[in-house]
């Protein structure tokens, strides 16, 4: 029988579904992982992107922050930061995911907002709204194709990382991978396989299903500049 | 690789040491050398497979959507997931490790090299074929070289995302400096061990990438002016 053969065997396994630790649980402890530490990455980001943006200031910041998070592989955070304050479980993941959370969220609300039209804005101004006014009443919603698009961008990553946590054995989709590795390559190789398929399948879901999000959520007349903020997420993260 | 602790003298599980340092220098060097050896030869596999790729996505416009889309699909599929698909048919080692990563790498390089491509003034481009240049001598003599800032770009984007991937690596047991890292997690939880690791691979990231910047100042002089 060759790998993809044990694959199918295993994922057609009733019990591998249903036992305790099973592939429910983990997708459960995947999905429980992944909203937390995206919607942690939100709260952080956004407002900050968002205000950066407002004030024109920090540009070379927002950068900075990418960049150095690009280099910073992630098992090194899932490992570190357990033996700070946070202590080893669920808090001290969910941190290491969001952290790699925050750049395209970050960079997308800062693009967003300073791609505003400045004559959208001077108007604004002009009709009397005070910075707050105008942050909130015209650049926010304008910056909505850029804030989903770095959503999309920021959540398909956390779901695809979360899947390291099994390495600290934070739960969700990776344990069953690495249990597999635990066993034999060919003993395993089908376990291997089929906890591969489930990971790459959840990430591609979300991806697909985000995009769709994304389109609903933007303005019909803000459509046209979708294009040009997924090309801009994309960029903002190329890395993983 | 086994990794020896040795922590005499040093009380407690300080974050930085270098009784540690000095005492598992060999342990360090040696995967330092195999992390700084998988990202270059990484690099440079996936520089030669992306520049052609780059090269038929700009000549054949409607194959373009196809490649970077199906880079894009790559790309998203997780890390592990990607070992996970290839460990049973490469086993365990340092050419599983080293396909995932080329995998990654390849995309980014792609994407950039074909904006780098694309950014080519048609003026220039009908200047070229004015004088006579074939498909070919375009391609050397002008297209590349004015795209080169972009798939510089890309190279060091690649190099500083494989030096950060690699570390996944330890799933198959070759994951260079990922090693260090994990072992540290594994014996006890010893920082200093997981921090040396830690910051051997944000300085390997950061050399790497001033190194291309420096290679890509040299290639291409006639920017030097424009970008002070």
């Amino acid at each position: 029988m060759n790998p993809v053969q044990q694959a199918v065997v295993w994922l057609n396994d009733p019990l591998n579904w249903t036992n305790p630790g099973g592939i429910l649980d983990r997708l459960g402890e995947h999905l429980s992982m992944s909203v937390a530490a995206v919607l942690l990455g939100c709260l952080v980001a956004w407002p900050v992107g968002l205000w950066l943006g407002h004030t024109g200031r920090g540009g070379g910041l927002v950068l900075l922050i990418s960049n150095v998070t690009l280099a910073i592989p992630t098992l090194a955070l899932l490992t570190i930061l357990p033996l700070t304050f946070l202590g080893f479980g669920r808090p001290a993941v969910v941190v290491a995911l969001a952290v790699f959370a925050v750049p395209p969220l970050l960079a997308n609300a800062y693009t967003g907002v300073r791609q505003a039209d400045p004559e959208a804005r001077d108007a604004a101004r002009g009709m009397g709204l005070s910075g707050g006014q105008v942050l909130r009443r015209v650049e926010l919603p304008l910056a909505v194709p850029y804030l989903a698009a770095g959503f999309r961008t920021a959540t398909v990553q956390v779901v695809a990382t979360a899947a390291l946590a099994s390495f600290v054995n934070g739960g969700g989709l990776g344990q069953i991978i690495r249990a597999g590795f635990g066993l034999d390559i060919a003993a395993g190789g089908g376990q291997i396989i089929a906890g591969g398929l489930l990971v790459a399948g959840l990430a591609l879901l979300v991806e697909g299903v985000l995009a769709l999000v994304e389109r609903v959520v933007t303005p019909r007349p803000l459509r046209r500049t979708r294009r040009a903020a997924n090309r801009r997420a994309a960029d903002a993260t190329a890395g993983a | 690789m086994s990794f020896h602790l040795s922590r005499r003298a040093e009380p407690g599980n300080p974050w930085f040491s270098w009784q540690y340092v000095r005492d598992n220098s060999d342990t360090i060097l040696a995967a330092l050398r195999e992390h700084a050896s998988l990202t270059g030869r990484a690099v440079l596999i996936a520089a030669l497979v992306a520049l052609p790729l780059a090269v038929v996505a700009y000549w054949y416009r409607g194959l373009a959507g196809p490649i970077l889309a199906l880079t894009g699909v790559l790309y998203t599929v997780p890390s592990l997931a990607l070992f996970a698909f290839l460990a049973p048919y490469l086993g365990i080692g340092a050419v599983t490790v080293l396909t995932v990563v080329v995998l990654y790498a390849l995309l980014v390089i792609v994407r950039n090299a074909v904006a780098g491509l694309n950014q080519v003034p048609p003026e220039v481009r009908d200047a070229a074929e004015g004088m006579g240049y074939g498909r070919w001598a375009r391609l050397f003599r002008v297209d590349l070289p004015l795209a080169l800032p972009g798939i510089l770009t890309g190279v060091r984007l690649a190099t500083v995302s494989t030096v950060a991937l690699v570390t996944v690596g330890v799933v198959v047991g070759r994951g260079g400096l990922g090693q260090l890292i994990f072992a540290g997690f594994q014996n006890n939880f010893y920082k200093a061990q997981i921090m040396t690791g830690t910051l051997l691979c944000v300085l390997l990231a950061l050399v790497l990438d001033l190194l291309l910047a420096g290679v890509g100042r040299l290639l291409t002089p006639w920017l030097r002016g424009r970008s002070r």
